[in-house]
């Protein structure tokens, strides 16, 4: 099993957001997740990735059979774990070139491998600029700074396809996106995709699973899954939308 | 409120880089007795086997300095300096005139290869002339034949003073009158050495000229002296670094840099400043108090001010730029990190006397640990500055909640048709951003480094390439242990 979450309760400053949150991922594996607003979806993946401010109040993260609980974000990205934030950051004066060499190096560096050259670099970065549709030169642009929101969403998944991460998170990536830009989302992650890793894919729309198409769908609710299902269940939702569920779960 | 969480977790740990300059160099030293009265003056004066006309001006600056006080106005809190417990000259002791390299010191030679400055072939190719100066001596100056080929003079202060009385007669004192302030008395009554340009009409300068300034001896003041002088039409670019051993006690550094800019002249002048710093608790480390300035005396005339200050304990410092003659443009782009206990109130004077003159001020203050981080600067606009122009943007970078940063802008513009712009802004690293790096699998350290160097990227690719890699490697090293 690449993650386990086991009985995982997060609070922030106090205030508990997960409440038992369950859910096993294998290799070769996409699960959906999803869940009306605010409850605890982006939390979900700020505890996996190990942000500062998340306290694990009670149960575990496994994660190729560890136990990452305490382990720092870097840490946890180096050995394979990554985001693709709903919210990209800005980081101005920072060139995306010298920022994905720094992140690739910082990996290589952890798993023990040599430094990439700055040609074989280069080289990698057009390969998967082409794969997710990038035409802009990113030598001279800052990390996300002036990117249309639909552009720092790709900008997230060419990350991942530089990084190519074992377990990938992607919350709302679907979000603000046109139909094309859907698609080369769904591209990358397909091309991406084998038997060797696992997508956690965070949406509110049943549109991206048509491309994505997942293997597991929950539904969260109230900081925990409260509904698990196949593919099928992302259309209920589609069609009937969250009120059953607040129905039968009570308000949160 | 997560924010504060980590910065203090990120500051904590980030307080623990070692300055790796802090080596002391068992060097021969001749040196004066500690204290100054008009004795010791008139010694360095004899040392250097100076004219009459210098010890004149230096026992005028000395008995002038007697009546000054100390400024108190910079946002900066030291002891007071006891001016008596200071070596005012020291010097690496001389063999005989040496025909080469292989007989310089080895122990200097090796001193300076710890500094990264090989004063061999390497330079040679790199293109770059160095003068070096060691506890206030000029002790090798490569690169003067090719220079003087051009007719460009590159060369210690001292040997200008012999070589080239009149020129250093003309212009010494001439941008900054010993008059000026308190540390500029000082430095004109007891300076010991430095370097002297001389770019003639119509040259630009093909090699960068660089001057590296150590402190070595113990309870030693160092105070130099730069002169560069770009005559009509002439161009040079000069780069200006220091380091000095790690001491418990406080070393002072009052030096002046003066330069005269003649019609349709430029000169690019850029400093990496990284005297020794004290140590975490705030003990030793240098007290910086300089005196720059630059008079753009000729029409269209240019002169660049770029600066990254990482060290000394207490830097007090305004290059300055004087624009008289029509169409001169200054520009002053700055990067100033304070870490633990350092005190920087730094900033620049754009003077616009001449019409449509321009000034640029781009600075970039990064304060961490308990340090505090000023940017003082003036622009006066006078009555007859027709159509002058200025731009300011005057940023604060903060890490950690325990650190100040503080500006203080003054604007006093006489002429209507001014247009004066200032823009500040105070920030913090945010924990988005550092989540952002580390989730790429770059460590907090490290990513602080790649924000700050992002913040100040602006003013780092203003500098010469090389000098730009040394600036950013340093931007690095000063914050670590500032964040956790
Ligand atoms: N930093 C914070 N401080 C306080 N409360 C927070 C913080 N971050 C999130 N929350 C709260 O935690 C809850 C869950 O937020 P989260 O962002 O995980 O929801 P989500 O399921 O991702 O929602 P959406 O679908 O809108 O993205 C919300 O009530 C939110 O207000
Ligand atoms: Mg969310």
């Amino acid at each position: 099993m690449l993650l386990n979450i086991k009985d995982l309760h997060v609070a922030i400053n106090g205030k508990e957001i997960l409440k038992g949150f369950n859910l096993q991922v294998n290799k070769g594996e996409i699960h959906a997740i999803m869940g009306p607003n605010g409850t605890g979806k982006s939390t979900l993946a700020a505890a996996i990735t190990g942000r500062e401010g998340y306290e694990i109040t009670k149960g575990e993260i496994i994660y190729k059979g560890q136990v990452i609980n305490d382990w720092t974000p870097d840490k946890r990205a180096n050995e394979g774990v990554f985001l693709s934030f709903q919210y990209p950051v800005e980081i101005p004066g920072v060139s995306m070139t010298n920022f994905m060499r720094t992140a690739l190096n910082a990996k290589r560096e952890y798993l023990g491998q040599p430094q990439l050259k700055a040609g074989a670099f280069l080289k990698l970065m057009e390969e998967k600029k082409k794969l997710v549709e990038i035409t802009a030169k990113l030598t001279n642009r800052s990390v996300n700074e002036g990117f249309s929101g639909g552009e720092k969403k790709k900008n997230e998944i060419f990350q991942m396809a530089m990084l190519e991460p074992t377990l990938a998170i992607l919350d709302e990536t679907d979000s603000g996106l046109d139909i094309d830009a859907l698609k080369v989302v769904a591209k990358g992650v397909n091309e991406l995709k084998s038997d060797e890793n696992a997508f956690v894919v965070i949406t509110h729309y049943q549109r991206l699973l048509d491309y994505i198409v997942p293997d597991f769908v929950h539904v969260m609710y109230g900081g925990r899954i409260v509904k698990s299902g196949g593919k099928g269940l992302a259309l209920e939702l589609e069609d009937q939308g969250y009120e059953w569920v607040k129905e039968q779960f009570g308000e949160e | 409120m997560e924010d504060k969480l980590s910065q203090n977790k990120v500051l904590e740990e980030v307080t623990g880089s070692d300055y790796k300059y802090g080596f002391v160099s068992d060097i021969e030293n001749d040196a004066a007795p500690k204290g100054l009265n008009e004795d010791i003056i008139r010694l360095i004066s004899k040392k250097k086997e100076e004219p009459e006309w210098l010890l004149e001006f230096r026992l005028k600056a000395f008995r002038h300095w007697l009546k000054l006080e100390e400024p108190d106005w910079a946002l900066i809190d030291y002891p007071p300096i006891d001016y008596q417990d200071i070596i005012y000259y020291s010097a690496p002791k001389k063999k005989e005139t040496l025909a080469s390299l292989d007989e310089v010191d080895p122990e200097l030679l090796d001193t300076f290869n710890k500094l990264g400055i090989p004063l061999e072939e390497q330079k040679v190719l790199a293109g770059v002339a160095v003068d070096a100066v060691i506890d206030s001596v000029s002790v090798k100056t490569t690169f003067k034949d090719t220079l003087s080929k051009h007719g460009i003079i590159f060369s210690s202060f001292s040997e200008a003073v012999k070589d080239y009385p009149e020129l250093v007669k003309k212009y010494l004192a001439s941008v900054v009158p010993y008059t000026d302030n308190y540390f500029a008395a000082l430095n004109s009554a007891v300076f010991s050495d430095g370097s002297f340009v001389y770019i003639p009409k119509g040259v630009r300068c093909p090699i960068e000229l660089s001057t590296y300034f150590r402190i070595n001896a113990a309870n030693t003041g160092q105070f130099e002296r730069t002169l560069i002088v770009a005559d009509d039409d002439a161009y040079v670019s000069y780069l200006e670094g220091c380091t000095a051993p790690m001491r418990d006690e406080n070393q002072l550094h009052a030096a002046i840099v003066e330069i005269v800019v003649m019609d349709n002249a430029e000169v690019k002048y850029s400093t990496v400043q990284n005297w020794y710093p004290g140590d975490k608790e705030g003990k030793g480390g240098i007290y910086n108090f300089v005196t720059k300035r630059a008079a753009c005396r000729g029409v269209n005339s240019k002169v660049s001010w770029t600066q990254v200050e990482t060290g000394s304990a207490i830097t007090w410092k305004y290059p300055s730029c004087v624009l008289m003659g029509d169409n001169s443009v200054g520009e002053f782009y700055s990067v100033a990190v304070t870490n633990n206990y350092q005190q920087a109130d730094t900033g620049t004077k754009m003077v616009h006397l001449g019409k449509n003159t321009k000034s640029t001020i781009i600075s970039k203050g990064i304060s961490a640990g308990k340090s505090n981080n000023s940017y003082r600067g003036l622009v006066r606009v006078s009555k007859k500055a027709e159509g002058a122009r200025n731009f300011s943007q005057c940023d604060s970078l903060l890490l950690g909640d325990q650190c100040g940063a503080h500006t203080f802008p003054y604007i006093q513009a006489a002429n209507d048709s001014a247009i004066v712009e200032h823009e500040a802004t105070t920030s913090k690293i945010s924990e988005e951003q550092l989540f952002y790096c580390q989730q790429r699998g770059i460590e907090t350290e490290k990513a602080i480094g790649l924000i700050v160097n992002g913040y100040a990227k602006e003013v780092l690719n203003k500098l010469p390439m090389e000098f730009a890699v040394e600036a950013r490697k340093l931007l690095e090293i000063t914050l670590e242990g500032s964040v956790g």
